[in-house]
């Protein structure tokens, strides 16, 4: 049975995606039969790329995907290296999975808010110091470069890859070659840059090329900061797809072929990027140089991660502000009334979709902790090296969504499968497995392998001692990675609504149609149930380790 | 009969049972059959989800159809309904001609001109729903052509709306009252005015709109676009729009994302002067507590650009009969009333309230009025929708020429 894990959850995850793509592919030269497309061509990209500002589309998402992703990639790096074990670094560290939870639309709706000529920032000056009694009309947010998006993705993917860091950064080690460092002279931050990070990149690569992909082709973002003359690629390909004109579905499909085509080039650069930064920092790392640029080193490390948390609290503030507010007008900084109006009118609604949410959750992040489990255990009873398969596992994550999701729509037609909730499952599945398996495979493999010597020598067997001995003492990264799995569920949007045909409705596919009314009293609320969610699925796995009576200790000292 | 003709009869009867969809349409004409064929149906019925309210009535016509047919209506909430005609084509694709996921859809002319033309629509079946008779299509036209096109009974009417501008009183004295006068109005009050990005079906409608009003060749509207002509007729909207936005909002480099995007800019203060398809969208904000109760709405002088939306059936539903039941109860006096009134949706009815009957007027009668509603008899001054083509036409051309800051 474990044997067969880790091709089933290849198997499921490559089959979609490559099934997808081929549906993708076949119209994207042509082939669309009940169109009347029957024979090869090229028709579909020559129209593609008569359309006006598509290279723009294509330069802005490729800059803002590997820009965001340079920035939040270096301000967690440089938070690492100048924090270790302050106060700072503790708390910060307890709020990145809340962080991680708020769902990228309801980030980039408070960014918007925060940042727009109109907005928080711009309220707090006003009139008193600016002496603006109108907003200013500056082009802020939908900037045609993308920076508005950028900044957005920058707040919503540091977060994610600090998790990855400190997820990675126990099996290095780091204490015992920090102290090494710091006995030759090596001041704190140059001695962490020197000594941790040449060793911690490798294990946080895959998902910083998780974040490259997503970042190129991120659609619910994009469609509120990024820029609109013309829009980002992946905005465009959503808009042709949908569009009245249905002959445009052709030049959609060669679209999402570019749009993949975007995204390997981001990550191929980002490659090439990686050799030519190794390249050059081979001389600084061997210099001997002990304390030049320590103290600037410092403040940027404290300051960035710091900024972007306290950019994103605010946001999340706006949003409440928002849902309860009466009328609030440009240039008053509070709402001049406030009103329960917008939630009670909301609950009603809500009951629905909150079951089908959590329902999903459940069932896509149970199944997925169940073959992220079995996969790791073969591993483990088979002293197997994890695999270049598992490249495979990323597949989902490097694809962009929207290359292979219209695609799988049609392919599971083709299949005779309707429109379903275990469609959906499905579906998030696909997004929920990789990211289980990202939390969990280090913390499994680091386990100390005598803890299960020492249970068999006293004559248990290996599958009495998986369940007495391993499974306990994973208590607490299992219910990390079950908590971001959930995350990840509650979040999806597209898989939902194309693989439920809409029937199915989710917290997340009412905030979007709701969204698409511009009410941002209601979205307010929207997002911050949809916020909520999640939240609860970290808090339950911050706790719950206790209330079973697991003490955090006992994990610990197993783990080191 | 011969032996050899009676071969031939059973081969044609085995061919015919052979071809036919195993499940027979539901009738129209036979209504009787059509209800009992929907008692206990679940109809998936597709329509934007962006408006609470909408939402909200749409909850309503739920809880009646459960009552009254035992009929479950299921609101599929869209962001956009043209993704729900991509999924019947994609189901077509498929081969799925019977058992489709959509049973009624809410659609505009763009939509309905595309599904026609794919063949991706049920029908006729709209002329033979007993309330459709209410509309009296013989004195109101329109509710039996959608953007110049005939319906043939393909696609129901539900409701009316028109392009409604709305300012804030307290700021604005005198609005402009036609396209010119706008053009004058945003030269004085630069980045106060702005209209949603192109292909955004209101920013389309708002460049249908000028069209209309500065073309002196109105009529060629109401035709397919001549490609040859095209240039001559636009000439006149391309000046203007090149004269327009340097004064719009963000001095024209970025345009708003929707119609409803409109509102949230006014609501922050960014705009004095905006425009809806709902002739009930201001007050209803103003409701909500996004607008300030000093806003007004009104119409241009020369009209405006005014529609019937619709309800279609999908050639692949498996529930037609429960939607056929559905699309008639939208019709009905107590389901119409009920949509006009502000409390709930403050959408104008499609049927001849002056040819009702006394009971049925009443029910019109109790509509409340809101200062920021635009007052009822402001709507007859519409302008026809022109051919489904010049909105594709319009919006490529668009594209070409500011698509690109």
């Amino acid at each position: 049975m474990l044997r067969l894990a880790p091709l089933l959850m290849i198997a499921l995850l490559v089959m979609p995606v490559a099934a997808g793509l081929g549906m993708v592919l076949l119209p994207a030269f042509g082939y669309l039969p009940v169109l009347g497309g029957e024979s090869a061509t090229l028709a579909p990209w020559q129209m593609l790329f008569a359309q006006p500002g598509l290279w723009r589309s294509v330069a802005v998402s490729f800059t803002s995907g590997l820009a965001s992703t340079a920035a939040a990639l270096l301000i967690v790096l440089l938070f690492l290296a100048a924090n270790q074990d302050t106060w700072l670094d503790r708390s910060l560290r307890r709020l990145v999975s809340p962080l991680l939870a708020i769902p990228h639309a309801a980030v980039a709706f408070g960014v918007a808010f925060l940042i727009a000529p109109s907005g928080l920032m711009s309220r707090a000056i006003s009139p008193w110091l600016s002496g603006w009694e109108f907003p200013p009309d500056a082009l802020i947010v939908n900037d045609p470069w993308g920076l508005a998006l950028t900044f957005g993705l920058v707040l919503k993917e540091a977060p994610f890859l600090l998790l990855m860091s400190l997820a990675a950064l126990p099996q290095l080690h780091s204490e015992k070659r920090l102290r090494l460092a710091r006995s030759l002279g090596y001041a704190p931050t140059t001695a962490w840059l020197k000594v941790v990070l040449p060793s911690l990149y490798p294990l946080i690569r895959l998902p910083v090329y998780a974040v490259i992909a997503y970042a190129t082709s991120v659609v619910d973002m994009a469609l509120i900061l990024g820029p609109r003359l013309p829009p980002t690629l992946s905005v465009s390909i959503l808009g042709w797809f949908n569009d009245p004109d249905i002959t445009r579905r052709f030049m959609a499909s060669a679209a999402a072929v570019l749009q993949l085509g975007v995204t390997l080039a981001a990550l191929v650069t980002w490659w090439l990027l990686e050799q030519l930064v190794r390249f050059i920092s081979q001389p600084w790392l061997t210099n001997g140089n002990r304390q030049r640029g320590e103290a600037a080193l410092k403040i940027i490390g404290r300051g960035g991660l710091t900024l972007a948390s306290l950019c994103a609290l605010v946001a999340l503030v706006g949003l409440v502000l928002f849902s309860l507010a009466g009328f609030w007008r440009f240039p008053e900084l509070l709402p001049q009334s406030f009103t329960f109006d917008h939630w009670q009118r909301s609950t009603a609604m809500l009951a629905a979709p909150l079951r089908t949410t959590a329902l999903i959750a459940l069932l896509s992040t149970g199944l997925a902790a169940l073959l992220v489990v079995a996969a790791l255990e073969h591993e483990q009873r088979q002293h197997l090296h994890p695999t270049r398969a598992l490249w495979l596992l990323y597949l989902p994550l490097l694809v962009p969504q929207i290359a292979f999701l219209f695609g799988l729509v049609v392919a599971a037609e083709k299949l005779g499968i309707r429109p379903q909730l275990s469609l959906v499952v499905a579906g998030h599945l696909l997004f929920v497995l990789p990211y289980v398996y990202l939390s969990l495979a280090e913390a499994y493999r680091r386990l100390d392998p005598r803890w299960l010597s020492v249970a068999q020598s006293l004559g248990v067997s290996r599958n009495r001692a998986f369940w007495r001995v391993r499974l306990p003492l994973m208590v607490a990264p299992l219910l990390t990675a079950f908590a971001v799995g959930l995350a990840v569920s509650i979040g999806q949007y597209l898989p939902t609504q194309l693989l439920g045909a809409g029937r199915v409705s989710t917290v997340t596919t009412e905030a979007v149609a709701l969204a698409s009314g511009g009410n941002r009293r209601l979205i307010g609320v929207w997002a911050l149930v949809q916020a909520a969610l999640p939240l609860v699925g970290f808090i339950v796995a911050l706790a719950a380790p206790r209330w079973i009576g697991v003490s955090r200790r006992t994990f610990s000292r197993a783990s080191t | 009969m011969n032996p050899c003709s009676a071969l031939a009869s059973a081969v044609a009867l085995a061919l015919v049972t052979l071809t036919t969809p195993a499940v027979a349409e539901p009738d129209p004409q036979a209504w009787e059959a059509v209800l009992a064929e929907a008692d206990g149906q679940t109809v998936y019925w597709n329509a934007w989800g962006g408006d609470a309210r909408t939402n909200r009535y749409i909850a309503w016509v739920a809880a009646r159809m459960q009552e009254s047919y035992n009929v479950d209506v299921e609101h599929v909430k869209l962001d956009d309904t043209s993704s729900a005609v991509a999924r019947v084509l994609g189901e077509k694709q498929a081969s799925n001609h019977q058992d489709g996921s959509i049973d009624l859809i809410w659609i505009n002319g763009e939509n309905f001109a595309a599904m026609r033309e794919q063949d991706l629509l049920f029908g006729p079946f709209a002329e033979s729903l007993p309330n459709f008779a209410l509309t009296h299509p013989d004195d109101n036209p329109e509710v039996v052509t959608d953007f110049t096109l005939p319906t043939e009974g393909y696609e129901s009417p539900w409701g009316k709306a028109q392009i409604t501008f709305y300012y804030d009183s307290a700021q604005t004295d005198t609005p402009p009252q036609s396209i010119e006068e706008l053009l004058a109005w945003a030269n004085e009050n630069p980045g106060r005015f702005s209209y949603p990005r192109i292909p955004d079906f209101t920013g389309s409608t708002f460049l249908k709109q000028a069209l209309i009003e500065l073309t002196d060749q109105e009529d060629a509207l109401y035709a397919p676009v001549d490609d040859a002509a095209f240039e001559e007729i636009t000439a006149p909207l391309w000046a203007y729009l090149d004269e327009l936005h340097p004064h719009l909002w963000r001095s024209g480099r970025s345009f708003p994302a929707s119609g409803p995007n409109l509102r949230t800019l006014m609501s922050d203060g960014e705009l004095s002067l905006a425009f809806s398809f709902y002739p009930t969208d201001a007050a209803v904000a103003v409701m909500e507590y996004e607008l300030p109760d000093s806003v007004r709405s009104y119409v241009l002088e020369g009209g405006t650009l005014g529609n019937v939306h619709f309800v279609a059936i999908p050639y692949n539903s498996p529930h037609k009969a429960g939607a056929m039941a559905l699309a008639n109860f939208l019709l009905s006096p107590e389901a119409q009333a009920q949509k006009q009134s502000l409390s709930m949706w403050g959408d104008r009815t499609v049927l001849a309230v002056n040819q009702l009957d006394e009971n049925d007027k009443a029910l019109f009668e109790q509509a409340e009025n809101h200062p920021s509603a635009l007052p009822a008899d402001a709507l007859s001054n519409t302008l026809a929708e022109p051919h489904p083509s010049w909105m594709n036409a319009l919006q490529d051309a668009w594209l070409t020429r500011y698509g690109v800051n």
